[in-house]
């Protein structure tokens, strides 16, 4: 099925589940006697048992991660829904890139259960005016925070439909003051084996470097797209999607979208980053999601959309230009190759 | 106990071994219990289920002589047939789920990646051996059989490689599978050795 958008950044909430239904499917549950097998999802998965859904997925979804504090922001205008589907929460927070953490999906929603986010510092440094350093505290309250619901398209061909809480990093940089020297923003996650054992394991991290590096050019950063989150379906971050405060760049794909960031460094030549040096010929700096240039390993022209429905649910759909964002950033790359600038 | 007993004892261990988790890991994917991405999972499932059962199957004959138990010989083709099985379930889901038939992106993928070309190598001399491996038809091929089933040795090398040449960049599973593929061989080295002499 393919959708068409209006206005692309925008799409609606009205796929969040309300959660008293949440609270009443358990109810009805136990109710008609599907207590035990409650329990036997329970001892396998037990991350997935709180959303059994034998009654079809769309109802069985609800408030996961209840321990996350709830955050103050602007929602998002749901006038604008276009009838997109939302990710489910329990989806978005189980199915996980973050290699820090283990590379199979379902490993940094386990292995991140323990990490500390809190004391927490963001450090704001290179060609700046301003150097600025941002703690825990800071991160939810120094900005307004508001609600944006995006798609995420990951390079590996699947993509979610996700509400971020967060600021544009043009507020950030404004406050820092970029010099005319600065043309590049290079972030760094987190490095701290001790509490990352993707980091302190090669067999669980994938063997790529750390710590993990992202960039963007000065005005891809600055657009107004371009999201720092600290928070996502009205919550603080889970862990394994980042905590406390990660990058979302819409257009991009999801590896671009850097995670746990602890340093954002305005310089004058393009960052050298992690997947790119890895693997050049499969991840290019810019990284926008493109329908027309293939992973050398696999098509980029259609995606699976995860929402809900398990094996049997259609959604491959066709991949938009810049992930249907570009009414928004195309004017950025005007006059360039993007096979080339891929 | 009689080797007959036995053989029907292993034969119900592999039977089970098998089916339950294919059956049920299906079961958690069609209600969406599998995972943020369960057609991910499944891929993930069969395929390394295929690989594993591929390599158990070349274990067989080695384990036989070793511990003088001919009688284990009896399970190696229903072993085999699993394989194939785990195999036919990968590629259909692949087809089923992932491209979701749309057949112009399944033929372009297998013929443009590399790695799929060949995963789908490897399938394909598994069906001619799983085709041709009842019984009638083996004592019809006599020596042209076993000829066409030595395609095992170069099926398992090109499975092992297609796993590696799939993934991202954790490469340390997936060396541990081709070195395990190269061990299977080397206990062959003998049989090697004849048919190039």
């Amino acid at each position: 099925m393919l959708i068409k958008f209006k206005s692309s950044d925008h799409i609606g909430e009205n796929q969040v589940t309300d959660e008293s239904v949440y609270h009443n499917r358990r109810d009805m549950l136990k109710k008609m006697g599907f207590v035990g097998t409650g329990a036997l999802m329970a001892a396998t998965t037990p991350s997935r048992a709180a959303s059994l859904s034998l009654f079809g997925g769309d109802q069985a979804q609800g408030a996961v991660n209840p321990n996350l504090k709830a955050l103050d922001f602007s929602a998002e205008k749901s006038a604008q829904a276009l009838g997109q589907v939302q990710t489910p929460e329990l989806k978005a927070t189980t199915h996980n890139n973050f290699y820090e953490f283990g590379t199979q999906k379902n490993q940094p929603s386990e292995l991140a259960q323990n990490f500390k986010v809190n004391p927490w510092q963001l450090k704001i440094s290179g060609h700046v005016e301003n150097e600025l350093t941002l703690d825990y505290d800071d991160l939810f309250n120094k900005f307004a925070l508001q609600e944006r619901i995006y798609r995420l398209r990951c390079v590996e061909a699947w993509s979610m439909v996700i509400p971020w809480i967060g600021f544009p990093l043009a507020e950030l940089i404004k406050l820092a003051k970029p010099t005319s020297d600065a043309k590049y923003v290079a972030f760094k996650t987190l490095y701290d084996p001790e509490q990352m054992p993707g980091q302190a394991s090669r067999r669980i991290g994938g063997g790529i470097k750390y710590p993990y590096i992202e960039g963007l050019r000065l005005d891809e950063a600055m657009n107004d797209l371009t999201l720092m989150s600290v928070g996502m379906y009205g919550k603080a971050l889970p862990n394994q999607n980042g905590a406390p405060v990660r990058l979302v760049v819409p257009w991009k794909y999801g590896f671009k979208s850097i995670k746990s960031i602890v340093s954002i460094e305005l310089t004058k030549r393009r960052p050298k980053t992690t997947w790119n040096i890895l693997a050049p010929n499969e991840y290019g700096f810019y990284a926008n999601v493109n329908p027309d240039v293939s992973h050398p390993r696999w098509s980029q022209a259609s995606e699976r959309r995860i929402t809900t429905g398990g094996l049997f649910a259609r959604n491959r759909i066709e991949t938009l230009p810049f992930n249907g964002y570009g009414e928004q950033v195309a004017h950025l790359y005007k006059g360039m190759n993007l096979r080339k600038n891929y | 106990m009689a080797t007959k007993t036995k053989v029907w004892l292993l034969k119900t261990v592999i039977h089970l071994a098998a089916l339950i988790p294919l059956v049920y890991t299906y079961y958690l994917a069609i209600i969406d219990q599998l995972g943020g991405d369960p057609v991910e999972a499944i891929l993930h499932f069969t395929g390394i289920g295929a690989l594993n059962i591929l390599l158990l199957s070349l274990l067989i004959s080695p384990l036989a002589k070793r511990f003088k138990q001919a009688y284990i010989l009896q399970t190696r083709r229903l072993v085999g047939l699993y394989a194939f099985a785990y195999a036919l379930f990968h590629i259909l889901s692949f087809l089923f789920f992932e491209v979701q038939f749309n057949w112009q992106l399944f033929v372009d993928e297998i013929i443009q990646r590399p790695y799929i070309t060949v995963g789908m190598l490897a399938f394909t001399v598994l069906l001619l051996l799983a085709v041709t491996s009842v019984s009638a038809l083996k004592r019809k091929m006599g020596k042209r059989w076993q000829q066409l089933h030595n395609w095992v040795y170069p099926a398992a090398i090109l499975a092992a490689v297609h796993f590696y040449w799939s993934v991202k960049s954790e490469l340390i599973e997936p060396s541990i599978y081709l070195v395990m593929v190269a061990v299977l061989l080397a206990l062959r080295a003998d049989k090697f050795k004849r048919w190039f002499r």
